[in-house]
């Protein structure tokens, strides 16, 4: 498949459950509703092999709308997508942090909003 | 309110099952997303940000208590306990899931509800002045057509594949507030000054989003009888002629600016012809029988003026500041049409809880006829409350935190969902929304500034109406950064105006300060009595520019 030119990396790979609508990761195998186990692409090789992930799942229909986003890594390790748009989401609704991603794992919303 | 028949009912279950089925079938994969995407949209159903979105139609912002409780329902079961009114007059629930959905639609079949025609390039839900049938300015109740347009449009072979989406929208008063020039179509119910006739005035080609365009009038009086057949030659014309080479160029209102009103007009006018009067009858026969259903309530008689009313107002500066943004002439004696703010200081535009939804279903049973309106300003309205009533009213709303004091005034503003939910957006729209309404926090503030409408979209496509907010406010993106322009002197009344853009975009932390240097200039240079955009209207927006730029030094320095 066409890999994307010139991504910014490192990248994981976002997508929406079929199923339920909710925002899922590309990890080591399957997927992951936990930003931090996505897996991180730091070159195109890896950043390929997680979009072919994607596209097959998309094929298999467990997933809708595969896409790579760039993140920075901190410095536990964790993802934080560096466009506003992917952080939002990833995290959830910044105006209500009670619901998403932000909700459920704390930990990881407190430390990518700073 | 219009009750569905033994057919309604059936169409709307028919297409619940069929609905169920095509989820099935994504589901088990023997549908493509993008085989599956069409149909979905069909039934409201998006894919957003961080879910499914579903989209209910409430036609012409009518709703009864019952429906209200089914929502609530619906809120806590399938969703998250709440859901958001839209400038469409619908309300959108955010968080449902695709294998979910077929039930959501038959708890909603159950109380003559659904989402057909909530999306996708068909006759959208029709929408009307949220206090029709109630008015005192209005000729008569504009409902009827609007239910009369709805069954039309619905499932309509012909044009369920347009070019582009088309919105449609009804009043009958001089006072526009369903904002009907800003929509595809929009019919206002006339009459004739010398014979007294009734008919429709027809505008066309209105519309917001990345080409802004006010509507124009096209027919100035359509005699009764004739409206299904002229609006079917405009829709003839526009599917036949409005363009599918570019999606932003494919709404009514590119069509009628590129061949100009008169040529358009023409086309009309001969398909008019083509299709013929020949139904009037019929068409008045239905719309007779419609309009029964919209029969007045059983009113009490009372007189004009309510002594126990005018009471608890003396009695309760609270109380007074709540009547003074929130009553609406009625036009039975005795009796208000009231709006309830869903702008709580620093709250969600139009966002209600389901526990919100069931109180509000019990006031609305006790006090107003079982009814209730949606606003296209993302309010509430009940339509007919005694004036004897609205102390007891106003205490109950306050209990379930609905008694907010700013319908109309500057914290009262549109906002759509913006990049916290929405998958087409640039960026956030109700954290901005947030900032102004708590600057702009305190009562008498607000009061003195008077009537002020700010509305904000989170990208081009202009769902916040900020066009045509006196004070409008686009989010966009500037180089990975959320930004903000500002427009001034847009009208979202009879006298529809697009807003001019005062300066360059704006950073989210920098859009209160300059809201409030705008408003500042304006209480500065207002003559007495005079309100925001009609001095914007006097003045021009160079006179606020000045300021605006002024204020920026300032601030940078």
């Amino acid at each position: 498949m066409p890999a994307l030119k010139n991504m910014p990396l490192p990248a994981i790979l976002v997508a929406n459950d079929l199923r339920d609508g909710d925002v899922v990761f590309r990890a080591a195998d399957g997927w992951t509703r936990d930003p931090r186990a996505a897996a991180i692409a730091r070159d195109d090789e890896a950043a390929q092999a997680l979009e072919r992930a994607g596209a097959a799942a998309t094929a298999r229909q467990e997933i809708v709308d595969a896409y790579l986003i760039d993140v920075d890594i901190r410095s536990d390790g964790a993802p934080v997508p560096r466009h506003f748009r992917e952080r939002f989401k990833t995290l959830g609704p910044s105006v209500r942090p009670d619901l998403g991603k932000q909700a459920e794992f704390v930990g990881y919303a407190r430390a990518a909003a700073e | 309110m219009y009750r569905y028949d033994e057919f309604d009912e059936r169409v709307v279950r028919e297409r619940v099952a069929q609905f169920r089925d095509q989820v099935a079938r994504r589901l088990s994969g023997s549908l493509t997303e993008d085989e599956f995407r069409p149909l979905r949209l069909q039934n409201g159903l998006y894919l957003q940000l961080h879910s499914y979105m579903l989209r209910i139609a409430i036609p012409y912002g009518s709703l009864t208590a019952r429906q209200l409780r089914q929502l609530a329902l619906i809120a806590d079961k399938y969703d998250r306990g709440y859901g958001h009114f839209t400038t469409r007059q619908n309300l959108q629930f955010n968080w449902p899931k695709l294998r979910e959905v077929p039930d959501i639609l038959s708890l909603l079949a159950d109380v003559d509800m659904h989402c057909i025609q909530t999306s996708g390039n068909c006759i959208r839900n029709v929408t009307a002045d949220q206090f029709a049938g109630v008015a005192a300015d209005e000729i008569e109740d504009p409902r009827p057509i609007g239910e009369l347009l709805r069954q039309w449009s619905s499932l309509h072979p012909e044009f369920s594949f347009l070019p582009r989406k088309f919105k449609i929208a009804v009043g009958a008063s001089e006072n526009d507030r369903a904002v009907l020039k800003a929509h595809d179509l929009g019919v206002r119910v006339v009459r004739r000054a010398d014979s007294g006739e009734l008919g429709y005035e027809i505008h066309v080609g209105g519309g917001l989003g990345r080409t802004p365009m006010i509507g124009k009038i096209v027919r100035d009086f359509l005699p009764r009888g004739q409206l299904l057949a002229y609006v079917e030659a405009i829709m003839r014309v526009y599917n036949a002629e409005g363009r599918r080479d570019n999606k932003f160029k494919a709404r009514i209102k590119i069509l009628v600016h590129e061949i100009g009103l008169d040529a358009f007009r023409d086309r009309v006018e001969r398909e008019f012809a083509a299709v013929g009067v020949a139904a009037a009858q019929d068409e008045n026969e239905e719309l007779t029988r419609i309009a029964a259903c919209f029969a007045p309530k059983p009113y009490a008689r009372l007189l004009a003026r309510s002594d126990s009313f005018e009471a608890a107002k003396a009695l309760n500066p609270a109380f007074a500041d709540w009547t003074e943004s929130s009553l609406h002439p009625h036009h039975v004696e005795g009796y208000a049409a009231v709006t309830v703010s869903l702008k709580p200081i620093g709250g969600v535009p139009g966002d209600m809880t389901s526990d919100q939804m069931r109180a509000f279903a019990d006031i609305a049973e006790r006090y107003s006829f079982g009814e209730l309106r949606v606003t296209h300003a993302q309010n509430l309205v009940l339509p007919h409350v005694k004036k004897d009533d609205l102390f007891a009213l106003w205490r109950m709303l306050a209990k379930s935190d609905l008694a907010a004091d700013n319908a109309g005034l500057i914290t009262d503003i549109i906002s759509c969902p913006g990049l916290d939910y929405c998958a087409l957006a640039t960026a956030r729209s109700i954290p901005i929304a947030q900032a102004i309404s708590t600057r702009f926090a305190d009562r008498g503030r607000q009061r003195d500034i008077g009537p002020l409408q700010i509305k904000i979209s989170g990208c081009i496509n202009a769902c916040g109406h900020h066009h045509v907010g006196h004070i409008g406010i686009l989010g966009l993106e500037k180089r990975g950064q959320e930004s903000y322009q500002i427009t001034l002197g847009g009208d979202a009344s009879e006298n529809a105006a697009i807003g001019e853009l005062l300066g360059p975009g704006l950073g989210a932390d920098d859009v209160p300060p300059a809201i409030e240097r705008i408003v500042d200039t304006y209480l500065e240079l207002r003559n007495e009595g005079e309100t925001f955009i009609d001095t914007v209207k006097r003045l021009g927006v160079g006179a606020f520019k000045t300021a605006f730029f002024v204020g920026e030094r300032n601030e940078a320095a």
